[in-house]
């Protein structure tokens, strides 16, 4: 049985100018120990899901419309706020973008990190203490004893993100969402934290979902990947099958388009326009008005379907995203 | 090279801050160096490329050379003229020659003001015109970066981020410069804009013949762009070069090791690729180490007498320049004899 099995879900969000539907159908499932990556660009929905599974969204004006999503065997999205405390940083931590605003400027970096291991009630202070002191090592930050009493100020941008990286591992949890936990980052600081993610998946078995916007970072990393736009999913499969065997035209369209593919001098790729505001009524296609693909008005009119074009290899099919779309829809 | 070819001359610039001790302390001042030390020349027409990390003095010197800072020492030669000799009037002249682009489109335009009030006050900076005429000049620059002219009375809140990039882009054209500096133009944009405000600027530089510095921490991106490459790291330029040179055999660890950290798209090999990574933080430019600043989170082995040694910043290959230090260049007795190196 998968760890984490997300069914449906849909996040709307009910601003003056109409309601957004941030997360819209959206379907993933998680094995143990497996990496899932989530990519898409700003405004996809990529964030608002993984909020939504912890239930993290202001409500309101954000509401979840619909959906489960079943870890463990327990539905997150309608177990009570006390039970779903006791999964929070315990059995599914979250790191966050920007480790300058996620840490609390007050606190000194101890006590910041040994809070999930108080509020749970796993040991007491002086167990965590050795804890914390055994995490900030494992992450890589040296002389934790003196480190271990200053304030987040005193860190440099890749530390604090080390912080925030113990601090979501030390309860040892099942899940980790990790929410672009390199952007903010520079280069070379970004291999550091993407390799110690790695290591640390290692040692305690846990399951990782990064969401990025940056396919580079997903290649390497990820066991399986779902491309969202505009809300939905709309490729999701083994990492071999979006890099070598992308069907959907936007996710053709993002790998063409990153400079480091192409030859030096040559135009780069673009995809026309930018992404919709996902307001008003849902198209039967949010893709068409990007899309390059060839198709009669008739067939834009056709109704997108979700379909399994491989074992494992997920594509939403539609003449506007699709090129031999034949194929699969009847 | 000849001194009457290069466009702009940045000689020995260095942009170092006072640090605040206490009132009464009377232990020396301490500098941060931001910048310290750079020397560089570029042709008319030319790309280059500026990389380096975050804190390496990157947007310091962009700021040195647009003379919103004036810088601690050196010179900034735009055509002949040293900019930090100029008085303020003769400057505030010729500024419209140098312009720049932020990184940031949601902070670097004034949410007042209408984007016909942004472009036509930077218009008016070389062209005293009025009324219709300015009202057609606007709306041929906004043409020009790919807006259309009818959205001249919208408010940048109105606009997407690459929109927004657009119009930052069409402001610093506005004056007709010669000389633009883009401070990491594309970093706060989304992938797929990305590409089209990159392929924008690319057409630019070419049919306006503009000379452009161009920053970014990202190597692919820069790659794309630049015609010459210069990597800084602390303060200092440790590699300089044309772009397809430095990418296809850099000579400093450093750069390999940014190098080595672009990802790429192919599963495959990123499983089994090794990547080169770096330890630590780069060290805090307010007491750099004596020596070499790299040595510290260098992986090639070396001696930690060589560490206090002073690098060499020398052409290794026609074009190509490198500092070259026991620990930054592997073999470096190819390039080197110990003996040359100075111990501080």
């Amino acid at each position: 049985m998968s760890l984490l099995n997300v069914e449906n879900l849909a996040t709307y969000f009910d601003t003056r100018q109409g309601t957004v539907r941030a997360v819209d159908g959206v379907s993933l499932s998680l094995e143990k120990g497996e990496t899932l990556g989530i990519v898409g660009e700003s405004g996809s929905g990529k964030s608002v899901t993984c909020y939504s599974l912890l239930r993290l969204i202001p409500e309101p004006p954000g509401r979840i419309v619909s959906g489960t999503a079943i870890f463990d065997g327990a539905d997150l999205l309608q177990m009570k706020k006390r039970d779903l405390n006791q999964i929070r940083a315990r059995k599914i931590s979250m790191i966050f973008q920007d480790p300058m605003t996620s840490l609390n400027p007050y606190i000194r970096i101890g006590d910041q990190l040994i809070e999930p291991l108080l509020i749970h009630k796993i040991c007491n202070k002086a167990q965590a203490r050795e804890r914390a002191l055994e995490m900030m090592n494992a992450v890589g930050i040296s002389d934790p004893i003196k480190r271990y009493s200053l304030y987040p100020h005193e860190f440099s941008g890749g530390m604090r993100q080390r912080i925030m990286i113990a601090m979501a591992l030390i309860t040892k949890p099942e899940l980790l969402i990790a929410d672009e936990p390199t952007t903010a980052l520079d280069v070379t600081v970004q291999a550091q934290i993407l390799e110690l993610i790695r290591k640390m998946q290692k040692e305690l078995g846990m399951a990782v979902i990064l969401i990025t916007h940056d396919l580079g970072v997903i290649s390497g990393f990820c066991d399986r990947v779902s491309v969202m736009y505009s809300g939905t999913v709309v490729e999701a499969g083994t990492a071999d099958d979006i890099f070598y065997r992308a069907q959907h035209a936007y996710t053709r369209g993002l790998k063409k388009s990153i400079p480091s593919t192409q030859e030096k001098g040559s135009k780069l790729y673009t995809i026309p326009g930018s992404p919709p505001q996902p307001i008003g009524p849902k198209p039967v296609c949010a893709f068409a008005p990007r899309s390059d693909l060839n198709f009669t008005e008739e067939e834009a009119r056709m109704k997108a379907q979700f379909l399994e074009v491989q074992p494992g290899h997920w594509v939403e099919v539609h003449p506007a995203s699709v090129e031999n779309y034949k194929e699969y829809l009847k | 090279m000849s001194l009457q070819d290069s466009f702009l001359e940045i000689r020995e610039v260095r942009s170092w801050f006072p640090m605040r001790k206490s009132l009464f302390s009377n232990k020396e001042t301490q500098y941060v160096k931001a910048v310290d030390g750079v020397s560089l020349s570029l042709v008319k027409g030319e790309v280059l490329g500026l990389v380096g990390e975050s804190g390496c003095g990157k947007t310091t010197l962009s700021r040195a050379i647009m003379q919103l800072i004036r810088p601690t020492s050196g010179k900034i030669i735009l055509e002949g003229k040293d900019l930090t000799l100029l008085p303020e009037k003769e400057l505030r002249a010729m500024r419209p020659n140098f312009q720049m682009i932020f990184q940031d489109p949601f902070a670097s335009l004034n949410p007042r003001l209408t984007v016909f009030d942004t472009l036509s006050e930077a218009i008016r900076v070389r062209h005293k015109l009025r009324g219709d005429e300015l009202k057609a000049a606007v709306g041929q620059l906004m043409i020009k970066v790919g807006l259309s002219a009818i959205q001249m009375n919208k408010y940048p809140h109105e606009f997407s981020g690459g929109q927004r990039q657009r119009i930052a882009i069409a402001r610093a054209l506005a004056p007709e410069p010669k000389l633009i500096i883009a401070d990491e133009p594309v970093s706060a944009l989304d992938v797929s804009i990305q590409s089209q405000v990159l392929n924008l600027l690319k057409e630019l530089i070419q049919s306006m013949g503009l000379t452009m510095i161009f920053i970014s921490h990202d190597l692919s991106v820069v790659k794309y762009m630049a015609d010459r490459i210069a990597v800084m790291y602390l303060g200092k330029i440790v590699e300089l070069g044309e772009a397809i040179e430095v990418m296809a055999n850099p000579v400093h660890a450093y750069t390999q090791a940014l190098i080595s950290a672009i990802p790429t798209l192919d599963p495959k090999s990123e499983r089994s690729r090794k990547r080169i990574v770096l330890q630590g933080d780069p060290p805090s430019p307010i007491d750099p180490p004596k020596g070499c600043s790299f040595a510290s989170r260098s992986w090639i082995s070396h001696s930690p007498k060589d560490a206090k040694l002073d690098g060499v910043f020398m052409e290794v290959k026609p074009g190509h320049f490198v500092e070259v230090h026991p620990a930054t260049v592997e073999n470096h007795r190819r390039y080197l004899p110990d003996s040359k190196f100075e111990t501080q």
